[in-house]
């Protein structure tokens, strides 16, 4: 009792101090030391080496790109003076290259000039085909990187990209420093643990000791370009444990501030937020819980051409019994015991940013259980003496798979539970996630191989452009054995016109005829019925109610704008 | 004693190479993959460029035998240049490289080891200090409350897991009394008093959690022991003899019971390396068990076949000390 007031006194003044301070909040490292909880902990500090999230965030703290996204998917310039555009001559107007201004003045924090160079060689570093570079997708088309003066890059592209912010803006393609990384190319990548785990950046904070999956120390960078920034003298991000663990260290016990991806039960939330030490915040990507139709037959009959397009689905096909499964669902309830804060019903594969959300869909948010029995009867599926459905011998009994993960078993046992009333079996099968989504040829688990009638999962894409992720679905990408069973296209949807609208957007700059497009791509799969999307997801995080500035973006790391970050 | 000694020895070289076969085989053919838990935006051509910069092209025995290169030979010339402040050859060899962190994984090893003999190798102790008092009363006034009490505990430490207790001393001492942390702060350095205070206050829940379940079950071994003694020819005729009881309970009995408990505190020792993995889990603690959870859970192959190994080493060796430590301690018996 004794010690906690005393806690209560020494928190007390320093309130007191902090307002008797609030005049003069000019001074870097004003604000003493900020603790961060990221319940996954960083492995490496390079987004080259490392594809994770916490990675990437981790890493935002030290190096930084030429640009990055806010809060609402706006493009911000960070490294760079300004965003190129065609409009200010920034991109050429065959929209083949793109030239890039660094802002003056820049220094690592080092003390050395970040200069053109630099950035030329975080290309060649990722570009490099023995490294394992994991964010290569990122430079997909990238015939040349090349410094114009000490300031200026050029980046050129083999084809026309109407969209060409994927190298070098947002969290996972910072540039790294030259001189620091010079011996480290190819294969010699991993080898360099050191640089790896401290990388001289240009960001607010400077790496003191990396403890691998465990815990960084970081104290303010004195070359950071903002001379009042930032406001913490010191952070410290540390790793491991469980979600509610994190969060409870920020909304009960208050030795945290801030706590990342809080993806536990969200009454749980609610109970730990009502301490009023802390506040759940939310924001939403574009990470949507969908699920995928499978249209190809998944019968292990088949042996080899097992869900390939040889063979069309016996019930999948019909467009009657897709409609009436997502009809049976009420996705409000859904994400009512799923996520809480952290969702909201969705009834487009495409839900944001907002100028690429269609409203032409919505419908789908109220559960018809009577218009998917009638719509299943009109089309000839009668009910068997067992209750299920079936026509011409075929029974509508579904395969159900997902990744074994708390909330997606709900959400299974719900479905079936729905779907039982509009007379169609279920089976429920789930298997772990590193199996599932972990692409190994020789399992039959895979989410490529979709041996089953359906299946559930979450995706979305990085950045704020939409054409690679609505290429998906078009014919080239379905997963078969002749590819390795690569592609992004799981229903194995095939359609002229969505290939047409696919190809017209990669030829397409304008912004709003971008939007248009993929709105009707979206619109192209949400009315066939082939992909059934539940609920967008968002990101959860909580802060301590002691800090200021935090603005949770989904578009890019979470921990964009702590050079911004302060006590209050 | 030393010619057994030097042939247990030389017999442990084919268990160990059998199990680090064994245990490379079985995590080889897991169903697991290191790019599974990337982001899905991450494409699959990236993706298998990375299975192949991760070396996962090669054939099994391949891999195998580079793995054995890498830790048998590699890994212990570097440590002995570290040692000698030497270079060996060029110095340029390959260690055993985690592929989540992409550094050593010795180099992880040793610097997760403070925190893990700090916690868990202090529990074990604190365990063996409340367990070996807590048998001898109860086997010395058997029936009588204190055993009873003592048996009711310990049957509580038994069943009760650690993920339970853990978690209850959090509700109760940081989210209410807030008395302590329930977060461990792995960089935290001693170097005075007051950071010495922080360390034990930083520690006691976890040590505490981890103390009750080992005292548990060490103070059951004790308390069968004492009571298996208690009832010998040797003890009457030391009552007969006219000695103090205290010398026939603490010096007679007590030293003839420790016979069996030292060796299963022995055997428990290479549990102390392991790591309590919930345990860790719960405080954050961060330490070995942490690190083979998340090795686990990334598929970071060569990061859990070497902690694997080096427990299933020191599994190995710690029989072969329990054994020796037998024949030390009972003149009965002798190895030849």
């Amino acid at each position: 009792m004794k010690i906690s007031n005393l806690f209560m006194a020494a928190a007390g003044a320093s309130l007191l101090a902090s307002t008797a301070m609030a005049g003069s909040h000019e001074a870097r490292g004003r604000d003493g030391h900020v603790n961060i909880i990221y319940w996954q902990a960083a492995s490496v500090m390079n987004p080259y080496l490392s594809g994770g999230t916490k990675d990437l965030n981790a890493a935002s703290m030290v190096i930084e790109p030429l640009a990055r996204y806010d809060e609402n998917g706006n493009m911000v310039a960070y490294l760079a003076a300004d965003i190129p555009t065609v409009a200010n001559g920034g991109v050429s107007e065959d929209l083949t290259s793109i030239t890039w201004k660094l802002k003056e003045g820049l220094k690592w924090s080092d003390g050395s000039d970040v200069t053109a160079a630099d950035v030329v060689f975080t290309g060649e570093y990722c570009m490099d085909p023995d490294g394992g570079c994991q964010q290569l997708a990122k430079f997909s088309d990238v015939t040349s990187v090349e410094a114009l003066d000490d300031l200026t890059v050029k980046v050129t592209f083999s084809v026309a990209k109407p969209f060409p912010y994927g190298p070098f803006v947002g969290q996972e393609t910072p540039i790294i420093q030259a001189a620091q990384f010079a011996d480290c190319t190819g294969a010699a990548a991993p080898t360099c643990t050191d640089a790896n785990f401290a990388p001289i950046g240009t960001g607010p904070f400077v790496v003191t000791e990396f403890r691998a999956n465990d815990t960084i120390s970081l104290v303010a960078n004195d070359m950071y370009r903002d001379a009042s920034k930032p406001a913490f003298a010191s952070a410290t991000l540390k790793g491991g444990g469980d979600a509610a663990a994190a969060a409870r260290s920020v909304l009960e016990t208050g030795e945290f501030d801030y706590a990342w991806n809080l993806q536990i039960a969200p009454e749980i939330l609610v109970q730990m937020e009502s301490k009023g030490m802390g506040t759940v915040l939310s924001s939403f990507g574009t990470l949507v819980e969908r699920l995928m139709i499978n249209l190809t037959d998944p019968s292990a009959d088949l042996g080899d051409e097992r869900s390939t397009v040889a063979h069309p689905h016996p019930f999948m096909s019909d467009i009657n019994v897709r409609k009436a499964l997502s009809l049976a669902i009420d996705r409000p309830l859904l994400v009512e015991v799923g996520y809480g804060k952290a969702g909201k019903p969705t009834c487009n594969v495409l839900p944001a940013p907002a100028i690429y959300n269609s409203t032409a869909n919505d419908a789908c948010q109220t559960q018809d259980i009577a218009a998917a029995n009638a719509l299943l009867d009109s089309a000839g599926w009668a009910r068997g003496s067992d209750g299920v459905r079936a026509k011409d011998g075929v029974r509508l009994s579904i395969l159900y798979q997902t990744s074994t993960n708390a909330v997606r078993q709900d959400f299974q046992a719900l479905i079936k539970q729905w779907w039982g009333e509009i007379g169609i079996e279920t089976e429920l099968k789930n298997i772990d996630g590193a199996v599932f989504f972990g692409g190994d040829q020789s399992s039959p688990d895979t989410f490529q191989k979709l041996f089953a009638d359906l299946e559930m999962y979450a995706n979305n894409f990085s950045g704020t452009d939409p054409e690679s992720y609505m290429g998906n679905w078009k014919c080239s990408e379905i997963p078969s054995p002749e590819n390795a069973w690569l592609g992004g296209n799981m229903p194995r949807h095939c359609n002229a016109d969505y290939d047409a609208l696919v190809a017209e957007m990669a030829g397409t700059a304008d912004i709003a005829k971008r939007a248009e497009l993929a709105i009707a791509m979206n619109d192209m799969l949400m009315q066939n019925y082939v992909i059934i999307p539940l609920v967008h997801r968002g990101n959860v995080s909580a802060s301590a109610n002691t800090l200021d500035g935090v603005k949770l973006n989904a578009w890019d790391s979470e921990l964009w704008n702590i050079a911004d970050w302060s006590r209050k | 004693m030393f010619n057994y000694t030097i042939r247990r020895l030389i017999f442990t070289i084919p268990t160990l190479l059998f199990i680090s076969f064994v245990i490379f085989f079985i995590l080889d053919t897991a169903p697991n993959d290191p790019t599974g838990n990337l982001p899905l935006t991450i494409p699959p051509e990236v993706r298998e460029k990375i299975r192949i910069s991760l070396g996962l092209d090669a054939p099994m025995y391949v891999r195998y035998l580079l793995w054995c290169q890498q830790f048998f030979i590699n890994e212990p010339l570097n440590i002995i240049e570290q040692w000698f402040n030497i270079t060996i050859g060029d110095g340029e060899r390959l260690r055993v490289q985690s592929w989540a962190t992409r550094s050593p994984v010795v180099d992880l090893v040793v610097e997760r080891l403070p925190q893990t003999l700090w916690v868990v190798g202090m529990s074990y102790v604190v365990g063996v200090l409340i367990a070996i008092p807590i048998g001898v009363i109860s086997a010395y006034k058997q029936y009588s409350w204190f055993d009873q009490i003592g048996t009711f505990i310990s049957m509580l430490g038994f069943s009760v897991p650690t993920f339970f207790t853990g978690l209850l001393m959090i509700v109760i001492f940081s989210v209410h009394l807030h008395w302590f942390p329930s977060i461990y702060d792995t960089t935290h350095k001693v170097t005075d008093w007051s950071s010495l205070l922080f360390q034990i206050i930083q520690m006691i829940m976890p040590v505490m959690v981890l103390a009750f379940y080992n005292a548990a079950q060490l103070s059951r071994f004790m308390r069968a022991s004492m009571l298996d003694n208690l009832s010998q020819d040797y003890v009457r005729t030391a009552r007969a003899k006219g000695l103090k009881e205290k010398t026939v309970v603490l010096v007679h009995v007590l030293r003839n019971s420790l016979i069996p408990v030292v060796t299963v505190i022995a055997l428990g020792v290479p549990q102390v390396f392991g790591g309590a993995i919930i345990t860790e889990q719960i405080f954050k603690v961060n330490g070995l068990g942490q690190l083979l959870i998340i090795g686990i859970q990334g598929a970071d192959i060569p990061l859990v076949q070497t902690l694997t190994f080096i427990f299933a080493l020191l599994i190995v060796l710690f029989n072969l000390i329990a054994d020796i430590a037998y024949g030390l301690l009972d003149p009965r018996i002798r190895y030849e």
